[in-house]
């Protein structure tokens, strides 16, 4: 997502858009980016630690986005 | 004998030719760089052109910034080595972080293409030497994703230290904070510019020949030996 | 289960659904007949496609003929009708091949992926010639600039052309915005595009060599537009909205600009005997006419089809018109290099089949043969209609209704009249739309819009050139068919030969409504036999170009649209003619004579009207004002040229002043009536600025040809004073009728499109 203080004038567009659509007392949208990554086998500390490494370095820009990743195991995902 | 002015091609790059000939106009010999070879073939400049490398996918200039050439990009400039980024070019050397800041979408949501007026506000960088201080120029600027950010700190900073090497006059295109169209690193050899000098260097074809400039510096820079 | 031919052949009593997909009764016969047992359900598919209208031409070919039977004698033309573009010698040894094709009903469900994928198809059919795409050009058309529904749909087609295009890195280099009622629900967006290369690099789509290898590269196959083609442009939206929601094609530009480099390595490198494109009708297409072109046989294995989608069944796969797809045919020495070119531009390339003498076009899925047909029944032996066409009932009181009956403007009004014409959005300035596309990039783009015509560099050292320019007045058209489409090839030629160069050729793109309609299919009858009489008579040949119909909302057929593209060169491109007036002094003659012609007008339309006869069209006199224009340009005798057309003379002066920024006196011929002098769009018209050194030699060359050449005014930037403004105010000074300064001008016509759509 980017970071609150960058202006995002994507999501500003949307609120317009909600707003004239229908849906009244929208105060903030702010639109980012899913990234949904399936890997083979286990998640251990190291590849957990790479995946960090890669979340803040290539996969967001740390000048003005911030990231969370959250691990969706196996038997839950895929619904 | 002329200057060494390597050109890098990533997937996607669109004015490396164009890049080429202002170089050329200039005076200088353009050298063909290849993303995937860790080889800059002895040139003596850079420039990472503008396009859309990797489709603007992810972010724009993301995944060039990873491409092999790159790492040998990068430790030239640390050495000095004279790098100009021009818009996707720009946007490659803020994601190396080569450059501070960063470029996101026009505030419009618009793709721009407009011959925009500037001021030249440093001429000791490798690239704007050949500028008169406060010199006005006109040069095309055509981006979807030119809006130049960075945190208050950051920018402070730039102004504090000339380190914006030209300003967007009379209409600021995409919303660029300060009205920056492109800056330089520390030492003033890397500069990052978002509108394009390229297209400007034939009455014939762009809006003046103020273009020139930006490349002819680089050789006044590299043959002068007036280097910093 | 899998349909194989195995079991057609034993089951021939099984129901197909060849409605659904397209085909009547009849045709689904014929196929019978050719395969001698029932097509298996993957050969139905293949037929339902490639007979749809979209693919065959089955309404329109046998008016399209005449396009080669009257084609005129020239030596320039190198590639003609029937290939993917044609192709133009325009000397050195320079070839430029260029077309305009429509992409219209995806437009409407999907604004800014059907208008993306539009510029998709047409790169990759100049591509496919063996040129490298050099610029790109969209004449759009939309319903009434306020209507909601334009607002939804306009804005995703700009950002869809610019998205795509500027990420191909190609230049727009000019186009149209027209709005008109009836494209309400049926907008019309035309692409073309133009490429250059030697005359030894031109590629034919053909499979010639037994044993070569069929190669499909570019992006994976999905589930993109299946039945896109014979469902989407065969039918017609009726009042509820599209019956069926087919799945639009989505188009990856970045995928484009890698089959770009990688198909012009591997032309360059030799290693290609034949190549297509893949666009409406997928595999499907590019296999069957492949196969038809060539040796006359082919063999594909469609399993080996790299898919997007692993749930594709085969019917699905031969159908799909996944974007960014090329298939070459390559020697089977070569194919070890082809494949490293790909890998460097990381694109996908799989062998899927081989040329055969079989004279059949075979494909197997694992194993099991699905198809077996003869290519040529599919590609090229379509069905050909002969559709009923009669002229309308309401012709004659159309074009008996004429303008006369409307209240004109007096003088003290005609400032007034020219404001509002300046404001209408047909009129009004552009650049809300054209800043969104990239003209710079390649660094060759000499003209674009607002020029008369887009030219660009082909040729570094010689400045050797082309220029471009598309044009059609469907209100005229409507009013007369025959006539509207000579006029549209006037106006284009006449644009092109503005700028300098010479015309040698015709693409065009005939957007029309539905066919099964009597009286639409007399416009278009109409409309192709004007303008193979037109090309005939001017010299320049129609090269290729592509129909659309269907394009109506229930009984509602758009205005008949034959929009007609001419192709230029010029020597040396420094030598052009902008629209830019020079320095004070220099003198404004407009050539041509002007008649009291306002049917069809923008005046006529800003009043409500459309009624009576198109202007008057003179090809033999168009050919003149073109030369005089060309040479005047080549020798130097012009600072600036503008053609006349919409809005008449009046609006042409205040374009050329908005883009000089310069202001001039101009004065009125007194043998003619201010209003019809002023706004009367008769053809055959430019206005042209000469240097007073010039003045004598121009209007002596004038004057030799027959060509009225009237000076009326003189560029001067002091005028401001004189009207009562300060110094330095820019005016236009018309006449004794009224001055206006350049500054409300431009604020008027630059207000309007933004105003609309920001």
């Amino acid at each position: 997502m980017l970071k609150p203080e960058i202006l995002d004038p994507q999501g500003r567009a949307v609120q317009g858009a909600l707003g004239r659509l229908g849906l009244s007392g929208v105060t903030d949208v702010r639109q980012g980016k899913q990234f949904v990554i399936d890997i083979d086998g286990e998640l251990d500390d190291a590849r957990r630690a790479k995946l960090e490494e890669l979340a803040s370095e290539l996969l967001s820009n740390p000048v003005i986005e911030d990231y969370r990743m959250s691990v969706v195991a196996d038997d839950e995902a895929g619904a | 004998m002329s200057a060494r002015i390597g050109i890098v091609s990533f997937p996607g790059s669109l004015d490396d030719a164009d890049a080429a000939r202002a170089v050329r106009i200039a005076g200088g010999e353009p050298v063909a760089l290849w993303h995937g070879d860790d080889d800059l073939k002895k040139v003596d400049a850079v420039v990472l052109p503008g396009g859309f490398s990797y489709g603007d996918y992810l972010r724009c200039g993301a995944i060039a910034r990873f491409a092999p050439v790159m790492t040998k990009v990068v430790e030239a400039a640390n050495g000095g080595m004279p790098v100009l980024g021009i818009c996707n070019g720009f946007q490659i050397l803020c994601e190396t972080h080569l450059l501070p800041g960063a470029l996101t979408r026009n505030d419009h949501l618009h793709f721009i293409c407009r011959d925009q007026k500037l001021r030249i506000e440093n001429t000791l960088s490798d690239w704007t030497r050949d500028f008169a201080p406060g010199q006005e120029i006109v040069i095309p600027l055509k981006n979807g994703e030119g809006g130049y950010v960075a945190d208050e700190a950051t920018l402070d900073r730039l102004e504090a230290e000339g380190r914006v090497i030209a300003r967007y006059l009379d209409v600021n295109p995409n919303g660029s904070y300060r009205d920056i169209a492109g800056i330089c690193n520390e030492r003033g050899n890397v500069v990052g510019l978002m509108p394009h000098p390229e297209h400007a260097v034939e009455d014939l074809t762009g809006p003046s020949t103020d273009g020139v400039f930006f490349f002819a510096s680089a050789l006044t820079s590299l043959l002068s030996g007036a280097r910093r | 289960m899998i349909d194989t031919v195995e079991r057609a052949e034993q089951t021939p009593e099984v129901e197909q659904p060849f409605g659904e997909l397209g085909l009547k009764p009849d045709e689904y016969q014929r196929i019978r007949d050719i395969l001698e047992r029932r097509p298996t359900s993957s050969e139905l598919a293949m037929y339902s496609v490639m007979w749809s209208e979209h693919c065959s031409y089955k309404s329109s070919k046998v008016h399209l003929r005449q396009f080669g039977e009257k084609k005129p004698e020239t030596d320039a033309l190198l590639v003609g009708i029937g290939e993917n573009a044609g192709v133009v010698d325009i000397g050195d040894g320079w070839a430029v091949t260029f077309k305009v094709e429509s992409h219209n009903h995806p437009s409407y469900v999907e604004p800014y992926q059907g208008a993306a994928t539009g510029v998709g198809g047409i790169v990759r059919d100049i591509l496919s010639m063996g040129a490298r795409p050099m610029a790109v050009m969209d004449p759009l058309r939309f319903g009434p600039a306020d209507a909601e529904d334009t607002k939804r749909v306009l804005p995703g087609v700009v950002a869809g052309i610019g998205g795509y295009g500027n990420c191909l890195g190609l230049p727009n280099i000019g186009g149209e915005i027209v709005f008109d009622d009836s494209y309400l629900g049926n907008p019309l967006v035309n692409a073309l595009c133009v490429g250059a290369m030697k005359h030894e690099d031109i590629h034919l789509a053909s499979a010639k060599g037994v044993g070569n290898l069929v190669v499909l590269y570019g992006a994976r196959t999905g589930g993109d537009g299946i039945g896109g083609v014979s469902v989407l442009a065969s039918e017609t939206f009726d009042e509820e909205g599209p019956a069926k929601r087919p799945s639009v094609q989505v188009g990856d530009p970045f995928m484009e600009k890698l089959l770009i480099e990688s198909t012009l390595e591997v032309l360059k490198s030799g290693l290609v005997e034949g190549i297509q494109d893949l666009g409406g009708a997928g595999i499907s297409c590019a296999t069957s006419e492949l196969a038809s072109n060539g040796e006359g046989g082919m063999h594909v294995w469609l399993d080996r089809v790299l898919l997007r989608d692993p749930t594709l069944s085969p019917e699905e796969i031969l159908m799909s018109e996944s974007q960014e797809r090329m298939c070459a045919i390559v020697q089977p020495k070569n194919i070890d290099a082809f494949m490293e070119h790909c890998k460097k531009w990381d694109v996908e390339a799989v062998v899927i089949g081989e040329v055969t003498d079989s004279g059949r076009l075979t494909i197997d899925w694992h194993d099991e043969r699905i198809v077996d047909v003869p290519p040529r029944t599919v590609a090229h032996e379509g069905p050909v209609y002969e559709r009923p066409f009669h002229r309308p009932a309401w012709q004659d009181s159309l074009q008996a209704d004429s303008p006369d009956r409307l209240q004109r403007p007096v003088p003290q009004e005609f400032e007034q009249t020219l404001l509002q014409l300046v404001a209408s959005p047909n009129l009004a300035g552009k650049s809300w739309v054209t800043d969104q596309y990239d003209r710079y990039v390649l660094g060759n783009t000499v003209l674009a819009q607002p020029e008369d015509s887009g030219m660009v560099r082909i040729d570094e050292v010689t400045g050797r050139g082309v220029a471009i320019s598309t044009d059609c007045n469907g209100r005229f058209a409507k009013l007369d068919p025959y006539t509207g489409a000579k006029l549209a090839l006037a106006e284009s030629y006449r644009n092109v030969c503005a700028t300098g160069a010479i015309p040698l050729a015709v693409t065009n793109c005939l957007n029309f409504g539905s066919p099964e309609d009597p009286e639409v299919m007399w416009q278009f009858a109409e409309a192709v036999r004007g303008l193979a009489d037109g090309c005939q008579e001017l010299g320049t040949p129609v090269t290729g170009g592509n129909v659309s119909f269907y394009n109506q909302t229930g009984e509602t057929a758009i205005l008949p649209t034959p929009v007609v593209g001419v192709l230029g060169v010029i020597d040396d491109v420094n030598r052009r003619t902008p629209m830019k007036w020079g320095p004070d002094g220099e003198l404004i003659y407009l050539l041509g004579d002007t008649r009291d012609e306002f049917s069809g007008s923008e005046w006529a339309h800003l009043n409500g009207h459309l009624g009576g006869l198109p202007p008057q069209v003179d090809l033999q006199r168009e050919r003149i004002l073109g030369e005089i224009l060309v040479a005047g340009s080549r020798d130097g005798m012009l600072t600036a040229a503008h053609d006349v057309s919409d809005g008449g003379f009046a609006m042409t002066i205040v374009e050329m002043a908005l883009r000089s920024g310069v202001g001039a006196r101009l004065w009125l011929p007194d043998d003619i009536d201010p209003f019809v002098q002023l706004f009367a769009e008769s053809a055959g018209r430019a206005v042209v600025v000469v240097p007073r050194t010039e003045e004598l030699r121009f209007s002596e060359m004038c004057g030799a040809r027959g060509i009225s050449a009237h000076r009326v005014g003189v560029v001067d930037s002091a005028l401001g004073p004189d009207a009562g403004y300060p110094e330095g105010t820019q005016v236009l000074q018309f006449g004794e009728y009224f001055t206006i300064t350049l500054d409300e001008l431009r604020e008027v016509h630059e207000q309007t499109l933004p105003a609309l759509f920001s």
